[in-house]
């Protein structure tokens, strides 16, 4: 498939490192499916959308500094909607989103709502400034919120707020975030016998973003984030490299 | 039926191998691909040092088939022996190894050697990353030396995979003198695609190798020659999606056909390639011997 070249209509400042870029154009995803951003003469990088006609980006290198230096008026081109996405299901959700993981599940809350589902929302960030989506969680269900600093919500890592919480009561849990959160929701999710109904959102490295060139394969399985994820069950990640490493751009194992 | 197969020193328990730079870049990826049904899998080109490869898009698919410029990314042969080594074990492992002299492939063969590959496969052949593969491809005097150098430095079987030239043959015979066990047909074609909306040059580098669908016939003229010039065997490799595809190789002299591109559509088509031809050769009561090379008329 080749890039659609799409024009950036509209720039939302987020928070102090994230902004949203709508785009002149549908891209027709189901929440958690993903597009590859072509930023032309720099890089082409995966994207979770995060409305029905924009990206929702973090600035953390290269490329994304790129984007963040694009206007109103500018294009850049987009290839997809790519993988799996989220599958909703049941009467009751869950949700714990870290940062800028917060992108994918917002619309996720949003059909979910549109369902009647009841939603409950734990979302994180370093500080108050940086929690991402705030009104759209809130107005979608119940919102706790979690700050490393004690900015808003709880102090400490979002996770502490799923030891309050009984999570079988939860028909289904959905994450999204920095790999070490979601890793210790998966320890509390497999102590709890609900990895098999919970929904990771895996970032890998993507170079081709169609299963060919292998560079998201994860270990032990082999399955490709790209096309296979990105959003994989709680229960094929149990004893796989998630939460351990993951690999760059040559492939070299590193550390998470 | 049994498709085992005989192929540039190695036994296959059937004639479909994945292409070099395909799902190769773990030893889980090169592991799930065999459970799919290959009959030997081959690696990711490694060479020297690390390369994170060229900046993207480094794949597009076009209507007339994919082009890649991946740009060789690698962790570089000190990393990937442990993948190697893990990947053996259900099917012959082969490793895919580059450099930019026959001085640095041998260092990659030396040091890859310690994992016990099965064969190892000399890219001469990439058209997209500049001081290797095609470059060193296309001249028959380093294509002999670089094949000599790696035959002397290990035990197991030396493939030397091709550039689609027009004078194929001539190189092929370089390899057949530096001792290779078999010549691979063909990499990429040089090629690319310009997105009219912008006017840029849609791969990263601009320009890449064409694979798929269209490069089929390129591919099997190049077998075709090479089949009829050569003593050692040929395995065909450029658009093979279905057994009629690899039927065409082997009718061309191909011992075995590898498949890249094709598992853009199914995982299974290892699996379903080895279905299709046995079921052909069971009609026809034939083997796979007996349909090498028919084509050469
Ligand atoms: C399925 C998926 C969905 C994503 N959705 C979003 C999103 O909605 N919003 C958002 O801000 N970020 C998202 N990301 C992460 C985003 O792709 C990276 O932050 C971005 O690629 C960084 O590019 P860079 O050149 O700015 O950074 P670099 O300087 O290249 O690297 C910074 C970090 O980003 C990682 N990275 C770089 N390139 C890639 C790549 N091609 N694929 C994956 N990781 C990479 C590197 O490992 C490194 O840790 C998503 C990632 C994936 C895999
Ligand atoms: C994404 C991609 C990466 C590739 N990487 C390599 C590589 O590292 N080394 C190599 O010798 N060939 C590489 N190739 C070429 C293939 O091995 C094969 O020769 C070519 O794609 C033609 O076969 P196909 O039409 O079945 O894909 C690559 C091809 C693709 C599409």
């Amino acid at each position: 498939m080749m890039p659609i070249n799409a024009k950036i209509t509209k720039i939302v400042d987020e928070t102090p490192s994230i902004k949203t870029f709508f785009l002149d154009l549908t891209l027709d995803n189901k929440p958690g499916q993903f597009v590859m951003v072509w930023i032309r003469e720099v890089d082409e990088i995966p994207m979770s959308p995060s409305y029905s006609n924009a990206i929702t980006v973090q600035k953390v290198g290269d490329a994304t500094s790129a984007l963040f230096k694009l206007k109103k008026g500018d294009s850049v081109g987009i290839r997809g909607p790519i993988g799996n996405g989220f599958t909703l299901s049941g009467k009751s959700i869950l949700l714990i989103a870290g940062g800028v993981g917060a992108a994918p599940l917002a619309p996720l809350v949003e059909v979910a709502g549109g369902k009647k589902i009841k939603v409950k929302t734990l979302l994180g960030a370093k500080t108050a400034s940086e929690l991402l989506f705030v009104k759209r969680f809130r107005s979608a269900g119940d919102l706790q919120t979690a700050t490393d600093d004690g900015s808003d919500g709880h102090k400490g890592p979002v996770t502490e707020l799923l030891d309050e919480l009984d999570l079988r009561g939860y028909d289904q849990i959905y994450s999204c975030g920095p790999e070490k959160m979601m890793s210790r929701v998966l320890e509390m999710v497999k102590g709890a016998n609900m990895a098999s109904k919970t929904q990771f959102s895996l970032q890998r490295y993507i170079k081709c973003g169609m299963g060919i060139c292998g560079t998201c394969s994860i270990d032990p399985s082999g399955l490709r984030v790209c096309v296979d994820g990105p959003v994989f069950s709680g229960e094929t990640l149990i004893d796989s490299e998630f939460g351990r490493y993951a690999r760059d751009a040559s492939g070299r194992k590193v550390r998470l | 039926m049994d498709l085992r197969t005989d192929v540039g020193g190695l036994r296959l328990k059937n004639p479909t191998i994945l292409a070099a730079g395909v799902l190769g870049t773990s030893a889980a990826s090169l592991k799930r691909v065999a459970q799919h049904g290959a009959g030997a899998v081959t690696t990711k080109s490694t060479g020297v040092s690390p390369r994170e490869g060229h900046p993207g898009p480094v794949l597009i698919k076009t209507e007339h088939g994919f082009l890649n410029a991946m740009g060789l990314p690698n962790p570089s042969y000190h990393e990937f022996v442990r993948e190697l080594e893990a990947a053996k074990g259900d099917v012959p492992v082969i490793a895919s190894i580059f450099g930019s002299n026959a001085k640095e492939f041998e260092e990659v063969a030396l040091g890859l050697n310690k994992a016990s590959p099965d064969a190892f496969e000399l890219n001469l052949s990439c058209p997209h990353a500049e001081g290797y593969g095609m470059t060193l491809g296309t001249d028959p005097q380093k294509v002999k030396e670089i094949t000599e150098i790696v035959k002397n430095a290990v035990d197991v079987p030396v493939w030397v995979k091709l550039p689609p030239l027009m004078n194929i043959v001539e190189v092929g015979l370089a390899a057949q003198e530096g001792g290779a066990d078999a010549v691979v047909a063909i990499n990429t074609i040089p090629a690319m695609v310009i997105d009219v909306e912008s006017g840029y040059p849609v791969l990263g580098n601009k320009v890449g190798g064409l694979s798929g669908a269209a490069i089929k016939p390129v591919a099997l003229r190049c077998v075709y020659e090479l089949y009829a010039a050569l003593n050692i065997d040929v395995i065909g490799v450029g658009g093979v999606s279905s057994w009629k595809d690899a039927i065409e190789f082997i009718m061309a002299g191909a011992s075995a056909v590898e498949i890249g591109s094709a598992i853009y559509d199914n995982i299974n088509v290892f699996r379903n390639i080895s279905k299709g031809i046995a079921q052909f050769l069971e009609k026809r009561q034939r083997t796979l011997d007996d349909m090498r090379g028919v084509a050469q008329k």
